[in-house]
């Protein structure tokens, strides 16, 4: 007999309570070797920034590995609540490649989870780095219709700086996953 | 009001919660036994839709694509590791974080995390935070016009043990009033932010007190379509967990049940 899953709930208005302390959106230092920056803003369906809001990252460290088959420190995990406009903003470092169960090779990466006021469980998605060769590849682009893949393909504003929007609704609205 | 549903507390859900809201503490789980089963349960039903009826600010936040099924990747079966090293000795009290104690009525909340199938989830992190015992988040956007206590943040967290169990001491929150519709409140409540073994076990959810009469009312809680699957986050008083001329105990169970199906609702 397995026990019932507990269910999701929204993470409420006063989120910046219980989730600010252990908040930590560098997964490496700003500035070191390697250090990219990935910022954005989480829009609402009428356009609106969302300054409620919370976005989780979980990737590989830059040979594929994740946790515990990484070295310390690297957790491959990060935390940045919204601002009053809407911004995060993450230093990580670029993602190794990853294969799905199926043994295809996937363009690198980072899984994304969205939390926010009003959303009563996360939404999930994926950010890739720009890269046309290996984003042309990637099986799992390919299941998403041209116009809307470009919601999850970071865009380079200048060298190891990325922008990437989330939109939760409306034109532009970003592509989520479900299990 | 510019949404169809204000003035209509709970919408859709509310009618289902009128069924179970009048039972007794923990008497859904009561009634299945010491183990619930899974298999009473649709587990499409688990977990609340992104729009759901009555909850105005999930409107303009809901995707309305539908969501591309991915099962899990190898990343999402992998989860960052962020137990020891993080958490201060009195991080689970939240009556001693201050010089003085903070007003309102002791409580000890305790549980076991456990995956889907009931085992264990040693040293993972649980965040906690709520409003203080005059329902009043520490927080500036909260304008509820109730005191604020210096002795109390309304912040914990802790490491599950090697059995899964954690344990909070605090202050029992108080009911306040939210914008939602008119005369709108929330029932008493704790947030509860849960990491399991995999990225895929990520949960946040909200933890209710047993027999609250708000709950026929409250949109969120009846976001929930399943009343049983509702009941799994009520805390059972627990006389056990009940320290003698010191505080009431509570008991909250957190499963991580792996991937969600998606809601019935989000199937567009």
């Amino acid at each position: 007999m397995s026990p019932i899953p507990t269910p999701s709930q929204t993470v409420g208005p006063f989120l910046a309570i219980g989730l600010v302390p252990l908040a930590n959106a560098d997964l490496v230092a700003p500035g070191s070797d390697g250090a990219l920056w990935i910022e954005g803003r989480l829009l609402d369906g009428a356009g609106a920034p969302v300054p409620d809001g919370m976005l989780e990252i979980f990737q590989a460290d830059p040979l594929g590995r994740f946790p515990p088959h990484t070295e310390a420190p690297w957790s491959g995990f990060g935390r940045c609540l919204t601002d009053a406009e809407g911004r995060f903003c993450f230093t990580t470092l670029a993602p190794g490649p990853v294969r799905l169960d199926s043994g295809e090779l996937q363009a690198p990466h980072i899984e994304v989870l969205v939390f926010a006021r009003g959303m009563l469980r996360p939404a999930r998605t994926r950010w890739y780095l720009p890269g046309e060769a290996e984003l042309a590849l990637d099986p799992v682009l390919a299941r998403i219709d041209e116009g809307r893949r470009a919601s999850l393909v970071a865009f380079a504003r200048a060298p190891a700086r990325l922008v990437i929007d989330v939109h939760l609704q409306g034109e532009h609205e970003t592509v989520f996953f479900g299990y | 009001m510019d949404h169809d549903e204000a003035g209509r507390p709970g919408g859709a859900g509310a009618r289902g919660a009128t069924d179970r809201a009048d039972l007794a503490p923990g008497a859904a789980r009561h009634l299945l036994g010491d183990k619930t089963a899974l298999g009473e349960v649709d587990p499409r039903t688990i977990d609340p839709p992104y729009d759901a009826p009555g909850y105005r600010s999930s409107t303009r936040r809901s995707p309305r694509h539908p969501l591309l099924v991915l099962p899990p990747s190898v990343a999402e079966r992998a989860g960052p590791l962020l137990g020891e090293g993080r958490v201060g000795p009195l991080d689970h009290d939240l009556t001693r974080q201050h010089p003085g104690e903070p007003i309102g009525e002791r409580i000890v909340v305790e549980g076991r995390l456990s995956d889907g199938d009931g085992r264990p989830i040693a040293g993972q992190l649980i965040e906690l935070w709520q409003a203080n015992a005059a329902g009043r988040y520490a927080h500036h956007v909260d304008d509820h016009r109730a005191p604020l206590d210096p002795n109390f943040s309304g912040t914990g967290r802790c490491v599950t043990g090697p059995d899964g169990r954690y344990r909070f001491v605090t202050i029992r929150p108080g009911e306040y009033p939210w914008g939602n519709h008119h005369n709108a409140w929330r029932p008493a409540h704790l947030h509860f932010s849960v990491f399991g073994r995999a990225f895929v076990d990520r949960l946040v959810t909200q933890m209710y007190f047993p027999g609250d009469p708000l709950f026929a009312y409250d949109p969120i809680f009846n976001s929930v379509n399943d009343p049983i699957a509702r009941q799994a986050m009520v805390a059972a008083f627990d006389l056990r967990l009940t320290e003698p001329a010191f505080a009431l105990g509570y008991r909250f169970d957190i499963v991580v049940g792996g991937p969600r199906p998606t809601p019935l609702e989000d199937e567009r």
